[in-house]
């Protein structure tokens, strides 16, 4: 494999990162919490694909759906429950109620499931595309547009709709979008529906590239997200796309050139030295405000 | 038009307003004036809703606003322009207004009432695309004022208007104020100015720590000995 594939092997695992940044930083941005459980999202949505590809038959496209429809109740329900009532308590209590969320799904999960790893269905066929003489597989192609439409849709959502505009307004100044009207409660679930659904889509592009389920396996990719919408700047949409296509190329460039052993390290290492430089990272909010 | 009674509110264990009485009568413009920590601002977010009052009432034509959920009161036709006016910095100016105008549905009516902002406040029609953190104070309490107005609302709940304008921009935002209320918009004005403040104003009260201790036309209180004393400079 020469530096094309890599490359284009970085982006489509960035391109998964970005996906589920994008849930950690729209949360962070209106909600002003960091959303712990956000990871185990994805393992419940890996769960629901699985089921429905396995079990039921289904094709990829409704399976996928199906998914995006339960992960999407399924935060809404976690805010509401979890979170909602802890709308003015400190963001500590919120933080360590995230972290309990989290564990309550991956053991939740244990006893329905089993511990055991069930091996996800091959849903893409295995053919490849050569570029620049670098051969590249249709999973990778995939995984990049989906996660460009993603990113597309989603700016236009957030810029050119009603409901864009309302969640604009919660991030920079909750009480003063109450007095525009805005029912803040809703943005919220909004929100988290939309992150949430998001994180099905990446789960079903996980499991195509790495075909295992289990209760934990949201785990290593939420982390890697976190950190990728921290490195692009926590609350900024464009910075989790960035920092999620960076991570992922960082990644499989210091597995290829450096060390498999050392690929986590040296991504969190990189990380260290941004926010050194930039604690608010690559593309965080500078507030530029007259008084 | 709007009617308080009795209202109480608290900061955790501090009390900050201990039961005021006041009304806005339809078409007129009343100021609530005292000096900083009276309870002034306190008084304001208990009546748009961003903060719950421990007992008392809020009566705007006929319905009780401490029993009303916080976002739905600017669909009574209670609009507020918050104390340090609160933009939203990130947003254009048109942006802004728009979010003004959140809660409507009639798009052409929206439009119009867009105009009528412009044709207040020139400067913003001039910066509409420009990002309103970029503003300058004075522009950025006309965008305030005019966002607010964008929802065209029967009563307008101004916080401190002029603070932090140079003497010449205080002016041009009472004569603004005057303007709005002489279109048909009731109007209370929170502010620290008392002099300006009673000027415009048709009724004042005189908030200190929490209680109203004086009332009157504007003119009777700009002429009395004690508000003289304690707001106007001797």
């Amino acid at each position: 494999m020469g530096f094309l594939s890599y490359l284009v092997s970085g982006l489509s695992l960035g391109s998964v990162y970005a996906i589920i940044a994008l849930g950690y930083t729209m949360v962070y941005g209106i909600a002003k919490m960091l959303n712990f459980a956000h990871g185990d999202v994805i393992m419940i949505g890996a769960y629901v694909a699985f089921f429905a590809l396995s079990n039921f038959g289904l094709p990829i496209i409704p399976a996928t759906l199906l998914s995006i429809v339960v992960c999407t109740l399924l935060g809404v329900i976690i805010e509401r429950l979890a979170y909602k009532p802890l709308r003015d308590a400190s963001s500590l209590s919120v933080l360590i109620t995230a972290i309990g969320v989290s564990y309550f799904l991956q053991n939740g999960a244990q006893i329905i499931w089993s511990s055991s790893t069930k091996v996800f269905p091959a849903i893409f066929q295995s053919g490849s595309v050569s570029l620049g003489g670098a051969s590249i597989s249709y999973l990778t192609l995939i995984t990049i547009g989906v996660c460009l439409i993603v990113m597309a849709a989603l700016t236009l959502f957030i810029n050119k709709t009603r409901t864009g505009a309302a969640m604009r307004a919660c991030s920079e100044d909750k009480g003063a979008a109450i007095l525009m009207g805005i029912n803040v409660n809703h943005i919220i679930s909004v929100t988290f529906a939309i992150g949430s659904g998001l994180a099905a889509i990446a789960s079903v592009l996980l499991c195509a590239a790495y075909p295992s389920v289990y209760p934990t396996l949201g785990a290593m990719p939420g982390i890697k997200a976190f950190t990728a919408a921290v490195f692009g700047g926590i609350g900024s949409i464009p910075g989790a796309f960035l920092g999620g296509l960076l991570l992922g190329v960082i990644e499989i460039f210091a597995k290829a050139y450096v060390s498999t052993q050392l690929s986590d390290a040296i991504v969190f290492a990189v990380l260290i030295v941004v926010l050194l430089i930039k604690p608010t990272g690559l593309l965080g909010k500078k507030i530029d405000e007259k008084v | 038009m709007l009617e308080i009674k009795d209202l109480h509110v608290s900061y955790g264990m501090i009390e900050a307003i201990k039961g005021i009485s006041f009304r806005v009568d339809d078409g007129e413009i009343v100021t609530l004036i005292g000096a900083n920590g009276a309870g002034k601002t306190t008084a304001m977010h208990a009546i748009s809703g961003l903060i719950r009052p421990d007992s008392g009432q809020i009566i705007l034509n006929g319905q009780d606003l401490s029993k009303v959920q916080p976002h739905k009161i600017l669909k009574l036709g209670l609009s507020q322009v918050p104390e340090g006016r609160r933009i939203f910095a990130g947003q254009t100016v048109e942006e802004n207004l728009f979010l003004g105008a959140y809660i409507r549905n009639d798009r052409e009516k929206t439009l119009n009432d867009l105009d009528t902002v412009f044709e207040l406040f020139p400067r913003l029609k001039e910066r509409r695309s420009q990002r309103a953190g970029t503003l300058s104070g004075g522009e950025q309490q006309m965008l305030a004022m005019g966002r607010a107005l964008m929802s065209n609302p029967s009563i307008l709940l101004l916080d401190e208007p002029s603070m932090g304008l140079s003497p010449l921009l205080v002016s041009e935002i009472f004569r603004i104020i005057d303007e709005i209320n002489k279109k048909g918009t009731t109007v209370l004005l929170v502010e620290q100015n008392a002099k300006r403040a009673l000027q415009i104003a048709d009724r004042a009260y005189v908030l200190e720590t929490g209680l109203i201790t004086l009332e009157g036309t504007g003119d009777e209180l700009s002429h009395d000995e004690r508000v003289k004393a304690a707001y106007l400079g001797g």
